[in-house]
């Protein structure tokens, strides 16, 4: 795990980008969002510092 | 009487030794004695399974064949589609929904099949736990010791088989919702592969993971449920076209020419001691000494997390906006979160799985069948927040998906049977093989039953 990113700044993100898709944090909610959004932004990183070279995302769509 | 045998209950009813109208009152009387303490059903169908028996006896009465599953009493969880009843799905914003107009497909064609539907069960709010710990309809109990958790988020399923109120349930998975309850509550429980089951007219969570499957008390019941249930449907998307494999056949063959490995690594970590001693039993059951090691488990359960969480919060974006409250405490931070994920950590999820089933494809050229267990451990209280392994204190409840959630993040086929000696408490072992191969894991299951290493715990 390369650990949980600051909680500052999911702070700013939650309380900057909730309000510009139309959601708003419940005060009593805010910080149960900070703490579930930066274990998946951390779960994020894990990803990103993995290579999987050129593959394709698995969902694939028929027409 | 007893209802714990399916497959006993439809031959003796099909041999007219019983009616069906007898078998389903008993299962409803049993219901109303058990369940007020447990917690598992959230409607009972009485009339309606009455109604569906009475047509059984009358098929029977009149030399027609009503099925394989004559006369069984089942249930469902309540995020399954049943007609004339609303789809709750574990919430309260459901609740003030339309009634769905028909059965879910599964269940349509477990009727089909002469199976009689008492009702429905309770569930986490949405699929979205591993618990059944429900703020708005209250936890469900687990039978073995009730100031403990049933498992979830098909715990109702679960609790209600393993307390003999039905012999057959149906759940969903998506992280290990079926297998996780299966585990603490001691029963059987079928993950198939990702589009063998129509999941038509099943409330959905996370759309990339949906699994449904039965519960049930032994392996030929769980075999018939699986067998009535499959087969094309174009409803569901991703119900995959292809030929009925019924396993009832497979039962009897044994494992010779089965190659058959434990999983290490993840697999063998950061658990209780009982639940790697019941690998092992079963292990040694099936003569299976060598050791796989799948990488890079740890990564598969971050981009589990990462979808599951992007794609709920999709499903349930516009209540998210307008009515936050009315979600459960328990699952309203998760997904009000889960509505933030940037989109190029869910697309890095989606390669990251694509990556890791090559992987496991690989693995499955040289095995057939791996053991892992269920849970990390048996079941938590009620409440439990945290749990110590391996001398670290974790959060107990994200922790009881720890071994599920990597198989279902590339819809693998998976078994959980209930070991037999586990201790005071039930425990499971997963058997998992390659997508499509369902049978290689009813032979094995039917060998550690027949053996005894493997028993369901119903409470009489």
């Amino acid at each position: 795990m390369s650990g949980l990113p600051d909680p500052a700044a999911v702070r700013r993100y939650v309380d900057e980008s909730a309000p510009l898709i139309g959601l708003t944090i419940p005060p009593e909610c805010r910080d149960g969002v900070v703490r579930n959004l930066a274990g998946l932004l951390a779960a994020g990183l894990l990803l990103g510092e993995f290579p999987v070279g050129e593959t394709e995302p698995a969902p694939v769509f028929e027409p | 009487m007893s209802v714990t045998d399916a497959v006993g209950l439809a031959e003796d009813i099909r041999a007219r030794r019983l009616t069906a109208r007898e078998t389903t009152l008993a299962a409803l009387a049993r219901v109303s004695e058990r369940d007020p303490g447990l917690n598992c059903f959230t409607a009972v169908l009485a009339e309606r399974a009455l109604d569906d028996a009475d047509r059984v006896d009358a098929a029977l009465a009149a030399d027609r064949d009503p099925g394989l599953l004559a006369g069984v009493p089942f249930a469902v969880k309540n995020l399954y589609d049943v007609g004339g009843l609303v789809t709750l799905a574990g919430s309260k914003i459901n609740a003030s929904r339309d009634r769905a107009v028909k059965d879910a497909t599964v269940v349509a064609r477990l009727r089909a099949a002469g199976a009689v539907l008492l009702g429905a069960l309770n569930m986490d709010e949405y699929a979205f736990g591993f618990t059944t710990e429900n703020s708005h309809y209250g936890p469900t109990r687990n039978p073995h010791d009730t100031t403990r958790v049933a498992g979830g988020s098909s715990g109702g399923s679960a609790a209600a088989v393993a307390a003999g109120l039905v012999p057959l349930a149906l759940g969903s998975d998506t992280n290990g919702s079926i297998r996780v309850p299966a585990s603490l509550c001691g029963v059987y429980g079928l993950k198939p592969t990702y589009g063998r089951l129509s999941r038509s007219g099943v409330a959905l969570f996370g759309i990339s993971f949906d699994h449904v499957g039965p519960l049930a008390a032994s392996v030929r019941d769980l075999a018939a449920a699986y067998d009535v249930m499959q087969g094309a449907d174009l409803a569901d998307p991703v119900c995959a076209v292809r030929a009925v494999e019924p396993c009832r056949p497979h039962l009897a063959r044994g494992i010779d020419g089965l190659r058959i490995s434990v999983a290490d690594g993840h697999f063998a970590r950061r658990g209780e001691p009982a639940v790697f001693a019941a690998v092992e039993s079963v292990a040694k059951a099936l003569g299976a000494s060598g050791r796989v090691t799948i990488p890079e488990n740890d990564r598969a359960r971050a981009a589990a997390t990462i979808i599951t969480a992007s794609e709920g919060a999709g499903l349930h974006m516009e209540d998210l906006k307008t009515r936050p409250f009315d979600f459960d405490p328990m699952t309203r931070d998760r997904f009000l979160a889960g509505a933030l994920v940037p989109s190029a950590a869910y697309v890095r999820a989606q390669r990251f799985r694509a990556w890791y089933r090559e992987r496991v494809r690989e693995i499955f050229r040289e095995v057939d069948v791996l053991l892992a267990p269920t849970t990390p451990f048996p079941a938590p209280r009620i409440g439990q927040d945290m749990i110590t392994l391996d001398g670290v204190t974790v959060p107990a409840r994200p922790m009881l998906g720890q071994y599920t959630q990597p198989l279902s993040f590339i819809g693998l086929p998976v078994i959980s049977v209930p070991v037999a000696d586990s201790g005071p408490l039930p425990l499971g072992v997963q058997l998992f093989a390659a997508p499509w191969n369902e049978a290689a894991l009813f032979r094995a299951a039917a060998v550690l039953e027949r053996d005894g290493v493997t028993a369901a715990r119903v409470v009489r």
